[in-house]
């Protein structure tokens, strides 16, 4: 058996895939935390095709994009997870239909 | 800067010395009347001083090459449009001007007795000299662009004057109507201006003759109607049918306001405009498609006959009024028509000499009727006089002097003017003869009729009873008017103004002969006109001499109903404005309900309000609806940006 070698198309049919991934998840799922979850899954799918292009085009410019993504990332999450806790204090809930006061 | 100081230049202190004692009244001393007026007095009787200099200065010059300029200013320069702003003086303006500050003075100080009693003699005489200045704007003008500036303002100050007693409704609405009926006349000015300029490309008058002397034919096919509209502004300041109403009205002012403007001078402006520009009118006869069916009729052939009908129509009216100041209002109607059929019958001459001599015996009446007036305490209506020749001598004496000059008796200036003017019928149209013969037999009629009813008889009234002589200064002025009612005829005034069109210098002759020149020159017009006076004169004896109510009404019947109504032009225009009012605002009721507030206003608002409703759908302020509209938005643009 022949195994073809792993080359760019292959990390970035991974990336699209865990990207589409994370899009359903925050379209779909209703908990916010999961949505967050989701959200985090979509950068880190970005990440990877990062990487993987500056991997293949010897190129070490992706890859310090890659760690000020994950640096702002975890200052994110940290306001992000401190929101939704707030939210949830508040309403006693983290359901997205239950939060509709943003319209009219 | 008086290195290039020329002589003419003095004529500017004419204009402005009159501007200037408006000025000072208007700004610093309106509250002192007395005070005031001795300013504006003093302004205007050293205009006419300098304007006699100036006469005696250029009067040879001007009777041997005709023109005279002051030193223009240059005011306005677009384009190809120039506008100077220039004093033009030659035999027209010249007499104009000894005319205009010379009874303009007359009147002045007669106004300083008939005022003395008003509490706002000083905006009066601000007003006087506000009017002095655009009188003599007009007169000087060399342009008709300054022509026509000056013509607004007088038409302002005669606003100002006629209104002066705004307190009254009567003299209120009188000030709008003249006001109102005057912009009519001048709407069709000004567009004979902008004519003029765009056809001949000039304002300047002394350009406009010379071009006009040059290529005659310049004028392409609007001659007819560019001279018809010019005419429509003196239709309106001469007050010609069918603008001639504002006139009786007008006689709400002040009397000697209405000596000065509405029977001396400013009126007689649209007749010294018509004499200014006589050079426009030709025999052309073409008129714009439109106006097809007036071909073969000149713009002259129309002035004749508008003022012809106004001549005759005003002397009728004349003859049923009782109050003395409408009486003589619609004789000056009529005379005006005169003048104005006169400048028709390609006669400026005599409508110029008419013109002149009207303003002094004019000037004159009006003051005696302003005499009368005050020392019958302010009764004006004549079958409430009588008597008045024994309690008021003077104005009795020169009331008759004024009279006989208007209806044309010799020696009296009247007579030459007016034989003139019927000579020169004579001489185009035998139609209009025979009408200025019968306006001539109506003056006659209608001018005794007021005399033998208001100064002879008894006493019908008791303020009639208790008349008395007028102040000093308002007698002096009805003698010094008198004089050149009387003597005018014998002053050459026609030969002088004769200059202006082309006429000869004719050899002074004896005082003898200038009397019997009207009846070598044209025998039948001087015959004609005695005998329309010899016949006006003995019908008002037998119907007026002892009268003591008006027996005209029972002869007459509807048509004495009529003329005393003047003939319901009033009404008429009432109705014809009434009804084009209703029309106009019934259409823009309409316009303003279904277009501007039904498309227009609920139109918008709704189209927006119901877009705006069917947006809100889309805000239900769920994150993930959001998040999907945006993940599709995204998908969208990648689709398209990749393909």
């Amino acid at each position: 058996m022949h195994l073809t070698p792993v080359g760019l198309e292959h990390y970035l049919m991974v990336s699209a895939v865990l990207f589409c991934l994370g899009a359903l998840g925050v379209i779909m799922r209703r908990n916010l935390i999961v949505m967050y979850m989701s959200l985090e899954l979509m950068l880190n799918a970005a990440n990877l095709a990062l990487v993987a292009f500056s991997r293949f085009n010897n190129s070490l410019n992706g890859q310090v994009m890659v760690f000020f993504i994950i640096t702002v990332a975890a200052a994110e999450v940290a306001v992000g997870l401190a929101l939704i806790v707030a939210l949830y204090r508040k309403r006693q809930t983290a359901h997205v239909e239950d939060l509709t006061s943003m319209k009219l | 800067m008086f290195d290039d100081f020329k002589p003419e230049d003095v004529v500017w202190i004419i204009l402005f010395l009159p501007l200037l004692a408006a000025a000072a009244i208007g700004l610093f001393t309106k509250r002192d009347g007395k005070f005031s007026a001795q300013l504006s007095i003093s302004a205007v009787v050293l205009t006419f001083l300098v304007s006699c200099g100036v006469f005696l200065m250029f009067k040879q010059t001007v009777f041997d090459t005709k023109l005279v300029t002051a030193t223009p200013l240059n005011w306005l320069h677009i384009g190809e449009l120039k506008v100077d702003i220039g004093l033009r003086l030659d035999p027209l303006s010249l007499l104009m001007l000894l005319v205009v500050t010379g009874v303009g003075a007359m009147i002045h100080i007669y106004s300083y007795g008939y005022m003395k009693e008003d509490r706002c003699m000083g905006r009066y005489f601000g007003s006087l000299s506000v009017f002095m200045f655009s009188m003599l704007g007009i007169v000087l003008a060399n342009n008709f662009v300054m022509m026509f500036i000056f013509w607004e303002l007088v038409g302002v100050s005669s606003y100002l004057l006629i209104g002066f007693w705004y307190e009254k409704p009567s003299a209120a609405d009188a000030c709008k109507k003249a006001f109102i009926t005057n912009r009519l006349g001048d709407f069709g000015f000004i567009l004979g201006i902008i004519l003029v300029w765009a056809t001949l490309g000039s304002v300047n008058f002394d350009e406009l003759q010379q071009r006009l002397l040059k290529a005659p034919e310049a004028w392409g096919g609007v001659a007819a109607l560019a001279g018809f509209l010019i005419f429509c502004g003196a239709m309106g300041k001469s007050a010609q049918f069918p603008l001639h109403v504002w006139l009786p009205d007008a006689m709400e002012g002040p009397t000697p306001v209405s000596a000065l403007i509405h029977a001396a001078t400013m009126v007689a402006a649209g007749v010294y405009m018509l004499c200014r520009v006589f050079f426009l009118f030709g025999a052309h006869s073409n008129w714009p498609a439109p106006l097809a069916f007036l071909n073969g009729v000149t713009a002259l052939d129309l002035i004749a006959w508008i003022g012809g009908f106004t001549a005759l129509i005003a002397a009728l009216m004349a003859v049923q009024q009782n109050d003395i100041k409408r009486i003589l209002a619609y004789s000056t109607l009529s005379q005006l028509g005169y003048m104005v059929m006169a400048v028709g019958l390609t006669g400026p001459t005599a409508a110029m000499y008419h013109l002149t001599t009207h303003a002094f015996f004019k000037a004159l009446l009006f003051l005696g009727a302003g005499s009368v007036i005050y020392g019958c305490h302010h009764e004006q209506d004549i079958w409430k006089m009588g008597g008045l020749n024994q309690k008021m001598k003077i104005t009795w004496l020169t009331f008759l002097i004024g009279t006989l000059a208007l209806c044309g008796v010799p020696p009296f200036s009247g007579f030459f003017s007016k034989d003139d003017i019927l000579a020169q019928a004579a001489q185009h149209s035998a139609l209009l003869f025979i009408l200025a013969t019968l306006v001539a037999f109506l003056t006659t009629f209608y001018m005794f009729r007021l005399v033998f009813v208001a100064f002879t008889g008894g006493a019908r009234s008791e303020a009639a009873g208790h008349a008395h002589e007028s102040p000093k200064v308002m007698v002096w002025p009805l003698v010094v008017l008198a004089v050149p009612s009387t003597l005018a005829g014998f002053w050459g005034i026609d030969r002088f103004i004769g200059r202006n069109f082309g006429g000869d210098h004719a050899a002074t002759t004896s005082w003898l002969d200038q009397l019997f020149a009207p009846f070598n020159h044209s025998p039948l017009a001087a015959l004609f006109g005695l005998l329309a006076t010899i016949v006006g004169f003995s019908l008002a004896y037998t119907f007026y001499a002892k009268a003591e109510n008006d027996p005209l009404p029972e002869k007459l019947g509807a048509l004495s109903r009529a003329m005393r109504n003047r003939f319901y032009f009033d009404e008429i225009y009432e109705w014809l404005i009434a009804a084009t009012h209703e029309l106009v605002s019934r259409l823009a009721e309409f316009v303003d309900r279904w277009f501007i507030a039904g498309l227009g206003v609920r139109g918008a608002h709704g189209t927006t309000e119901l877009i705006g409703r069917a947006l809100r759908l889309a805000q239900s302020g769920n994150l993930q609806t959001y998040a999907f509209l945006f993940v599709a938005g995204l998908v969208v643009v990648i689709w398209f940006s990749l393909k």
